[in-house]
């Protein structure tokens, strides 16, 4: 197969995760934490279509309908992964408005009244 | 030219699935057409929603296990016998909220239809070996979550835990995808079930990929059922959600999260030397901090929150005990605990939510004086579940503490065994703490409190009849449980 290795994609979304996830632990504000997540799902997204373009468990399909069902699977998996990440930020920009009107602030370095 | 047959379908393996959704439905169709004035009907429906789920699961423990929807939904016994479990834990719930909802000033019938999808997607989560169901039953069990969670929208440690729970699950959630990518780029589908022959047959290069995928899986799951080192969250999630979510979050999602577990071990079990040995550090780790941080508690909702950690950590060990040697232990063992532990969590979490009086709720062990005096019932079988959460005979607690010792020294856990039985005893202070702020430390000024509906009464009924009942019917429950 010609072009972009799989590799290369894997590396890219290994390379996507990690940001996503130096972002979620460093990053103060929760909206911009939310992107870092969801900069951590679209790396998810990329690895499953790179998987289902490439296929590198071939030996276990044994014919072309079940490599087509294979591909279909991660494909389907992405659409799916993109609704939740909808719904998710349908409620956490719910959660983050409250949060404003409470206090007009949402750092979360404030919101420390649960601890010991 | 297009010829396509429809798969044959078993509806009844989803049928009590659909029950509850729809019965959210109904619910909050209810809640649109009746005045705002009382949630009755929404709790009528429900709970008949319910007992309706509930009979369909007992229907479905008699029949044959089998798979349906391309191995995506799956009945056997041990999932059936879950989602029974959840269905119990949700209707308990719903018992005793109105009364708290009242007394805390926000009596949104939202929150039954809510709660009922929650339940939902932890029964998804129970009943399926497919990677795509089991993300989709986490999701919906989440996103209501903290949606309830943050239900008390002018109370700010609400708001701050729906959020931290939010951006914590999400971050989960995003754990827990990127290692299914990853056992999907292995195997080629998302079961479970094809990972042993792509272990034996794959090269190095797919045992790398499944090895780093369950590593990730196993990161997403730990944070759901909060093991260490993962388990930050928890205590304070559990202190500032309103009462009764909390009862719900600490049994229902973690049931669920459970059962996620166990699914995934199965899948994964061709690789548990790999996994066992660090999955066993997970279960030391997950019982000793759970209980040590809880030592140093004052809020009664944070020592539950880390006792929830604790219990985490003793289920795990029965788990580990299982797939270290699954011919000589079965599920029973974790079943039994998971049973005694909702009847006594979900108990301890009703009484509490007792010391929420007009609008305003005290959690630490300070507010729980006097509760002697004001409601008696509710405070003694508060005693009941302590008893039952420290293991002293003859109740539950003691039965699934005993059985889980007994199953690790059979399976060669030797070392988890005397972590629990160290830890048991560690544990005793706390609840002993939480006991004696409830009967014997007098008031110092005149508390006020929440009088006990009798929703409340009947869920503290039910919980201590179940902590007793499972002990003493011991027998057959067990012989019900192998299905005989």
């Amino acid at each position: 197969m010609q072009g972009v290795p799989l590799f290369a994609y894997i590396a890219l979304a290994l390379f996507m995760f990690t940001v996503g996830t130096v972002g979620v632990i460093i990053r103060r504000n929760p909206i911009v934490i939310f992107m870092c997540v969801e900069l951590m799902l679209n790396a998810v997204n990329l690895t499953f279509l790179a998987f289902a373009r490439y296929m590198p468990a071939m030996a276990l399909q044994h014919n072309a309908a079940q490599r087509a069902q294979s591909q279909m699977a991660g494909q389907m998996m992405v659409i799916f992964v993109m609704a939740v990440a909808a719904a998710e930020v349908a409620v956490g920009l719910g959660i983050i408005m409250a949060i404003y009107r409470l206090r007009e602030n949402i750092d979360i370095d404030e919101l420390n009244l649960l601890k010991g | 030219m297009f010829d396509f047959s429809p798969p044959l379908i078993d509806w009844m393996t989803i049928a009590p699935l659909i029950a509850v959704a729809l019965t959210g439905l109904i619910a909050l169709m209810v809640e649109v057409m009746m005045p705002k004035r009382t949630n009755g009907g929404i709790i009528g429906v429900s709970l008949v929603g319910l007992a309706v789920a509930g009979g369909l699961l007992i229907n479905n423990l008699s029949m044959p296990n089998s798979e349906t929807f391309s191995g995506m939904a799956l009945r056997d016994h041990f999932g059936t016998l879950l989602q029974l479990l959840l269905v119990v834990t949700c209707g308990l719930s719903i018992l005793f909220s109105e009364g708290y909802l009242r007394e805390k000033r926000i009596p949104f019938g939202e929150f039954y239809p809510l709660l009922l999808w929650s339940t939902m997607g932890a029964m998804i989560m129970c009943m399926t070996r497919n990677l795509l169901m089991l993300f989709l039953g986490v999701e919906v069990l989440s996103i209501s979550l903290y949606v309830l969670a943050g239900m008390s929208r002018s109370e700010e440690r609400s708001e701050e835990s729906a959020m931290k729970y939010f951006l914590l699950g999400a971050f989960a959630s995003a754990f827990l995808l990127f290692g299914i990518s990853f056992v999907y780029g292995a195997t080629g589908t998302l079961q479970l079930a094809s990972i042993s022959e792509a272990w034996t047959s794959g090269g190095i290069s797919s045992q790398a990929l499944l090895l780093f995928g369950f590593g990730l899986i196993m990161v997403g799951l730990s944070f759901k059922s909060g093991f260490v080192p993962f388990h930050q969250w928890t205590p304070d999630v559990y202190q500032g959600a309103p009462t009764n979510v909390t009862a719900f979050m600490a049994v229902g999602s973690k049931v669920a999260a459970i059962a996620a577990v166990w699914r995934v071990f199965e899948g994964f079990q061709i690789m548990s030397d790999y996994w066992i040995p660090i999955m066993s550090w997970v279960a030391i780790l997950t019982m000793s901090v759970g209980n040590l941080i809880a030592l140093l508690q004052k809020d009664v909702k944070r020592i539950l929150g880390y006792s929830s950690i604790a219990h985490a950590g003793y289920i795990l060990v029965a788990i580990l005990a299982h797939y270290k040697n699954p011919q000589a232990v079965g599920f029973n063992t974790v079943f039994y605990y998971l049973l005694s532990y909702a009847l006594m969590t979900l108990g301890s979490f009703a009484v509490i939510s007792l010391t929420a009086h007009s609008g305003r709720e005290g959690t630490m062990l300070s507010d729980l004086n006097g509760m002697w005096k004001r409601a008696p019932f509710a405070a003694a079988s508060l005693i009941v579940f302590m008893a039952s959460l420290v293991g002293i005979p003859p109740t539950s607690g003691f039965v699934g503490k005993f059985l889980i010792f007994s199953d690790a020294l059979q399976a060669g856990l030797t070392p988890l065994a005397m972590v629990l039985a160290v830890n048991s005893i560690i544990s005793v202070y706390y609840y002993v703490g939480i006991a004696h702020a409830t009967v014997v430390a007098e008031e110092k000024r005149p508390g006020k409190s929440g009088r006990p509906t009798f929703g409340l009464n009947s869920t503290c009924l039910l919980c201590t009849v179940g902590v007793f009942g499972a002990a003493i019917f011991y027998s057959p429950l067990m012989n019900f449980l192998q299905g005989r």
